[in-house]
């Protein structure tokens, strides 16, 4: 489907509910009202927004560590996202998962993943039922740069490709991971040249434009929901916070380079694009901007105010009945 | 003697044996500039460059792989796994590769690498980050396991562990890092295989090792305020196991609780309990207490994460209990 006006809205509020909702985690963090750690993606918002919005019902998506922006992507509810944040029994995943583990299946959010790679396996399974029963749908499988470095990658590529299986292997290409540079990690200057060496054809798009991230991943699911087998996108973007909570220093990179991607904002980008093109004038963009503040504030009171889970919890998921 | 933390001590540790022997070398995810998951290698590729202190890519399998063929070769590998939950990627080649590499070639070689595991709970970081993994590791003969509870320790055992000729597993727990302790000035080595009485006691013997130990200390001291004497014994090396120690002083106070973070079924608590109930049965005067952690994996929440290990009340409480039997 062709990125209507109203889907160009859509994006754009959800693009703004991320980075809302993350300068807000980040502000909370810092004043210690969070327990844990977290991995933001400000600055990745079209990649992740970009990507979940070419989904459709029946498809699935494994996440990663860096998973705010791909949870609103999929409709994850923001007051249920910051519950889990705040460990409550109302969250996600009723305070047992936090940050690194959000869920939400109905979504077709097969989790985020604590594990570096954790989502392969996953991924691949999902697709693997999707072909055994013959159902058009496809798994879109977001990875971090540093993850095509673990060894499960390329058995998982390797697999995918040899079984024809529907997967989007979505590589949000932030150019880190935590203090390595992919210059440093990798001697390819594609990720996707990793991808031909498993016979799957790859997509190389500028993660930091909405637009071109919708177009371009819509065909790619489209190619793979046909029946071509998996393909990759490599997603070239910029992961502009610290790497998590801990990383204050960042003495790995310097401000000029940060800078000089703070300047290729993608919402900054897309807001341009929007007003370009005479899709909404800036007030309506402001008033999404307040509407979407004052959900998330909402949200934090609702966080705030539910309850503990009780430690009767701790029984009644390790097993399933 | 001087203070320093837990971390500093490791560094320390680290520093002095890189010094003594070229030879070892460091490897890790970010164990650089970015000094290491939690800085324990902070500044070290400084002093002895990025040759020495090597940034890898994140592949464990692969690291722990290399380690091994490199200890094989004469050269005495320090790696980090950032979390210790990462080990199950490379456990193949540590239980399958480096830990019989000795026996498997009647000694033609031998595999002197130190894994270096920041472990347990605490921090909400998470079910995947959490874990205590170590009744693994003491489960495979080839490889030593130690776990050291102070910044003394830390250090010590650091340098038995990197001069050591065998794969050493050596857990680190995260809350410990920035505990403070002393240390000596002048060098000193922490042999393999000795445990500690950390407090003399004689009504009841609480064996523990790394963080657990703290908790016990703290434990103790109420507890000798209501008259009951608790002897800790701080294990130290948990492979191999300083059997003598333990059962000494058990033949002393007839009562024993075994005190660990680690889920209790499986855990270093059933292992030690049996070895007491082989060779010290007739001096027990009560039933040998296991205080463990719950058999689940470790929750977010922080109410819940606390409710799954054993704090300090719990031990008073067990404490009181096995005084009663
Ligand atoms: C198996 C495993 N190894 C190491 C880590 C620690 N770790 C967490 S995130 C991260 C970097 C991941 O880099 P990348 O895949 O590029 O994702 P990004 O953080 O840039 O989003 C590392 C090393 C982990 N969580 N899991
Ligand atoms: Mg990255």
């Amino acid at each position: 489907m062709s990125l209507t006006n109203e889907k160009i809205t859509i994006m754009y509020n959800k693009m703004v509910t991320a980075r809302l909702l993350e300068e807000m985690l980040h502000e909370m963090f810092s004043e210690h009202m969070l327990h844990g750690t977290t991995h933001l993606g400000i600055g990745q918002e079209a990649s992740g927004i970009g990507a979940c919005m070419t989904l459709r019902d029946g498809d699935k998506a494994t996440l990663t560590h860096r998973n705010h922006v791909q949870c609103i992507g999929l409709g994850m509810n923001v007051k249920y996202l910051l519950a889990e944040m705040f460990g409550k029994e109302t969250g996600t995943n009723s305070g047992l998962g936090g940050s690194m583990h959000l869920m939400d299946l109905k979504n077709g959010n097969l989790g985020a993943n604590g594990i570096v790679g954790g989502g392969l396996g996953l991924a691949l399974g999902a697709a693997f039922k999707m072909h055994y029963h013959k159902e058009e749908n496809v798994v879109m499988c977001f990875l971090g740069d540093g993850a095509t470095n673990e060894g499960l990658f390329h058995e998982a590529l390797n697999l995918a490709s040899i079984k024809n299986l529907p997967v989007v292997f979505f590589v949000e290409n932030n150019h880190y991971a935590v203090s390595m540079n992919t210059s440093r990690s990798m001697k390819v200057t594609d990720i996707g040249q990793r991808a031909n060496a498993y016979g799957i054809r790859s997509i190389i798009l500028d993660g930091n434009d909405a637009i071109d991230v919708y177009n371009m991943t819509f065909s790619a699911v489209q190619y793979v929901r046909e029946g071509n087998g998996p393909i990759l996108i490599e997603s070239k973007t910029y992961r502009v916070a610290g790497h998590s909570k801990s990383d204050v220093k960042q003495l790995y990179r310097s401000q000029e380079e940060v800078d000089a991607w703070v300047a290729k904002d993608p919402i900054k980008r897309l807001e341009e694009y929007i007003l370009k093109n005479n899709i909404a004038n800036s007030e309506m963009l402001k008033e999404i901007n307040t509407r979407v503040m004052d959900e998330i504030r909402e949200a934090v009171l609702f966080a705030q105010n539910s309850l503990d889970p009780s430690a009767d919890i701790l029984n009644k998921h390790i097993y399933a009945k | 003697m001087k203070e320093i933390t837990y971390k500093e001590a490791l560094r320390e540790a680290l520093s002095e044996e890189m010094i003594r022997d070229e030879n070892v070398f460091l490897m890790g995810h970010d164990i650089g500039i970015y000094g290491g998951g939690f800085g324990v290698t902070e500044g070290l590729v400084l002093q002895f460059g990025e040759q020495r202190v090597i940034d890898t890519p994140i592949s464990e399998a692969i690291i722990a792989g290399l380690a091994t063929g490199a200890a094989i070769s004469g050269l005495r590998p320090v790696i980090e796994a950032m979390f210790s939950d990462f080990v199950t990627l490379m456990m193949d080649n540590i239980v399958n590769q480096a830990a019989k590499f000795s026996f498997m070639s009647a000694s033609q070689a031998c595999v002197p690498l130190v894994l270096r595991m920041p472990a347990g709970c605490g921090t909400g970081a998470g079910a995947q980050h959490s874990q205590s993994l170590e009744a693994w590791m003491c489960h495979v003969p080839g490889l030593k396991v130690v776990f050291p509870s102070n910044p003394y320790e830390a250090k010590g055992l650091m340098k038995a562990a990197i001069r050591d000729n065998n794969p050493v597993i050596f857990f680190e727990h995260k809350l410990a890092y920035s505990s403070i302790g002393y240390v000596p000035e002048d060098e000193y080595v922490i042999p393999i295989g000795q445990a500690n009485i950390m407090r003399k006691g004689n009504h009841i013997t609480m064996v523990s090792y790394g963080h657990s130990v703290q908790k016990c200390l703290m434990a103790a001291a109420h507890l000798k305020e209501i008259g009951i004497s608790a002897e800790i014994i701080d294990l130290r090396t948990l492979y191999p196991l300083d059997e003598a120690t333990i059962i000494n002083s058990v033949k002393k106070t007839g009562r024993v609780m075994i005190v660990h973070e680690a889920v209790k079924t499986g855990g270093l608590g059933g292992e030690i309990s049996a070895i007491l109930s082989e060779k010290a049965f007739s001096y027990l005067k009560a039933p040998i207490l296991r205080i463990a952690g719950k058999d689940v994996p470790i929750p977010f929440s922080k109410t819940l994460e606390e409710a799954c290990v054993p704090q300090i009340q719990d031990i008073e409480n067990a404490a009181k209990r096995l005084m009663r039997r």
